[in-house]
């Protein structure tokens, strides 16, 4: 089982980063999501998916699955999620005020 | 257990919510975050002499022990480092004052200023990697907000390149801790430290321990630096003295701490490649602080070049290279934001970052000019001046490492510093007076204070290492023997 989440992982990785590398804005954010993702797949998977119970206290259940690596999924879910609202908004402004959303043309100088 | 530690966190972060509520109070906010600030700095001074009589303190948050809360552990170097952080950040907040105007004072700049100390001082005194990933998240997204504030279009488009840049490197942060889990199973570093010395660094640590490296960096400036020099001239100067002192320092604090506290049992492999990486980067760093004639261009590549140097001495992995870097980053930081807070002037006092338009300046304006001198000499490590003392720690202990390439790349690297900023002293200050007092862009009017007292610092620092030296040294204590840190941190309780 963890051998296909790390090679899910994996794709996610190598969409990711060509989305990253490519000119249009939109694209590069879906690129950072797509790698958010990936990152924590991976971090669900290196807590080993192993078959138990969800961590919620119960009397008649012994077994649990790692609750820590679901606490760390959350928190940096959240704050990934901040990053690409804002992203989104700085995109929308960045395009607007530049009159582009290529960022081959967005080089310096010469485009002032 | 001790309380105190919060407050270096927790402080500024009150303040900078408070000021969401006080929107329009901003003679209010001003007074506020220069007090907080002071307080911040005093506390830090009173952690300090505790440690220094007590040994570590820690603060293990809700009374969970060691690793399985999250805990705050001041040692010597962190509160070193959270000091030097209010004294600059308390310098940039007076200097935002005059220059960084209604619009920007109005939407809420220094809650978010403050939120930016929040997330500095709490990756300098976290005991845990996830939440020092937190407080990373913390700085960066104030300071995304901080690059764009304004709104103008270079500012825009230079942000959207450190966003992507620093959620690339987030990223990977997130699986480098996933990677550790899963190896060792524990978060709190104290509590890694011991898992990888009992099971060996074998080559599958020693590869995270490189993602590491890649990933504090890119934040750093180390080598991959490509997104500096656009991201840090764009924003106003307050704002991007602040970032030279500090942000690119938490990068190198945290390399400094996995390798001297998690990696430290494969030096030949980890070490040798941060060598030569901060080797390429004082090269890289030169190159282009020598080539550009724009004040702006010419400061952030010296700010490349600091982070090169500083982690030569941690490449070295001597007791030399470790108390000269640790010299030499607090005296980096100090000096970083002095000449920052002068190159804005400057700009500001003529309108443009072009050497070649301006001259002169030292007639309307020596103190100025005398300070930006006495800044640049310190810089480059001229003997009673601060960079000095570090600098010959650094170049010692690579030499006893028998890395004398790397200390001899340092020395030319200073050579490029003084080309550099020289060219802008003669430059700008130097010539004929082609600016009348009248014609003037801006005056120096409330910019001089924060200016004066950077200077003043960086002059006690060099002529009286003394004041510091005890700290600095029970720092490298630290640094080199992981096993006091760990101590502390679990207190005298059973390690799982």
């Amino acid at each position: 089982m963890e051998y296909i989440i790390l090679i899910l992982a994996g794709i996610l990785f190598a969409t990711a980063i060509y989305n990253i590398l490519q000119k249009q804005l939109l694209r590069i954010i879906i690129g950072t999501v797509l790698l958010s993702h990936g990152a924590h797949l991976v971090i669900l998977t290196m807590g080993k998916l192993k078959r138990g119970n969800p961590p919620i206290l119960d009397e008649s259940v012994t077994n649990y699955t790692d609750p820590l690596p679901q606490a760390l999924i959350l928190t940096s879910i959240v704050i990934s999620f901040g990053i690409t609202s804002l992203l989104l908004v700085l995109s929308y402004r960045t395009a607007k005020e530049n009159n582009t959303d290529n960022m081959e043309e967005m080089r310096g100088e010469s485009n002032e | 257990m001790n309380n105190l530690l919060i407050w270096p966190v927790i402080l500024p972060l009150i303040a900078g919510l408070l000021f969401i509520l006080l929107r329009n109070h901003i003679r209010l906010q001003r007074v506020i975050s220069v007090v907080v600030l002071g307080v911040v700095a005093g506390i830090s001074i009173a952690i300090m002499n505790q440690i220094s009589v007590n040994g570590i303190q820690t603060l293990q948050l809700g009374g969970w022990q060691a690793p399985f809360g999250i805990g705050l552990v001041a040692d010597m170097f962190s509160m070193l480092l959270v000091l030097t952080t209010s004294i600059i950040a308390f310098c940039c907040v007076i200097f935002s004052f005059r220059t960084i105007g209604k619009e920007r004072e109005r939407h809420y700049f220094y809650s978010l200023f403050l939120f930016l100390i929040t997330g500095v001082n709490g990756s300098f005194m976290t005991g845990d990697l996830f939440n020092l990933y937190v407080f990373f998240e913390v700085l960066l997204l104030a300071s995304y907000v901080l690059v764009s504030l304004g709104g103008t279009k270079i500012q825009l488009r230079e942000t959207m390149k450190y966003v992507i840049i620093n959620v690339l490197s987030s990223a990977f942060f997130l699986v480098g801790i996933a990677y550790i889990y899963s190896i060792t199973g524990t978060l709190n570093l104290a509590h890694i430290s011991v898992r990888i010395a009992e099971a060996g660094q074998d080559g599958f640590i020693t590869t995270i321990a490189i993602l590491f490296l890649l990933v504090f960096g890119i934040k750093a400036g180390l080598f991959l630096f490509y997104w500096l020099p656009g991201s840090y001239s764009a924003p106003p100067t307050a704002v991007s003295a602040l970032f030279a002192a500090l942000l690119t320092k938490v990068g190198i604090y945290a390399i400094i701490r996995m390798y001297t506290l998690v990696f430290y049992h494969e030096p030949q492999i980890t070490h040798l490649l941060l060598g030569i990486l901060a080797a390429l980067t004082m090269i890289l760093g030169g190159i282009g602080a020598v080539a550009y004639s724009d004040i702006n261009k010419i400061l952030t590549y010296n700010v490349i070049i600091g982070a090169g140097f500083i982690l030569a001495g941690i490449a070295a992995f001597t007791e030399n290279g470790a108390l000269g870097s640790i010299y030499y980053l607090i005296h980096d930081m100090i000096v970083k934001a002095l000449i920052f807070l002068i190159g804005g002037v400057i700009v500001y006092l003529t309108g443009t970052t072009t050497l070649k338009e301006m001259s002169g300046l030292i007639r309307n304006h020596p103190y100025l000019g005398w300070m930006f001198f006495i800044g640049s000499l310190s810089l480059i490590g001229i003997p009673p001046l601060s960079g000095f003392i570090g600098k010959v720690f650094v170049t010692r202990g690579t030499f006893e490492a028998g890395y004398y390439w790397l200390g001899f790349i340092g020395l030319i690297a200073s050579l490029m510093i003084l080309y550099s900023v020289m060219k802008i002293f003669m430059n700008a200050f130097w010539g004929e007076t082609v600016l009348s007092e009248e014609e003037e862009k801006g005056t120096t009017k409330g910019v001089m204070v924060p200016i004066a007292l950077l200077t003043a610092l960086t002059i006690a620092l060099g002529i009286g290492p003394e004041i510091i030296n005890s700290y600095v040294e029970t720092a490298v204590e630290g640094l080199m023997n992981p096993q006091i840190y760990i101590d502390a941190v679990f207190g005298g309780n059973e390690i799982p």
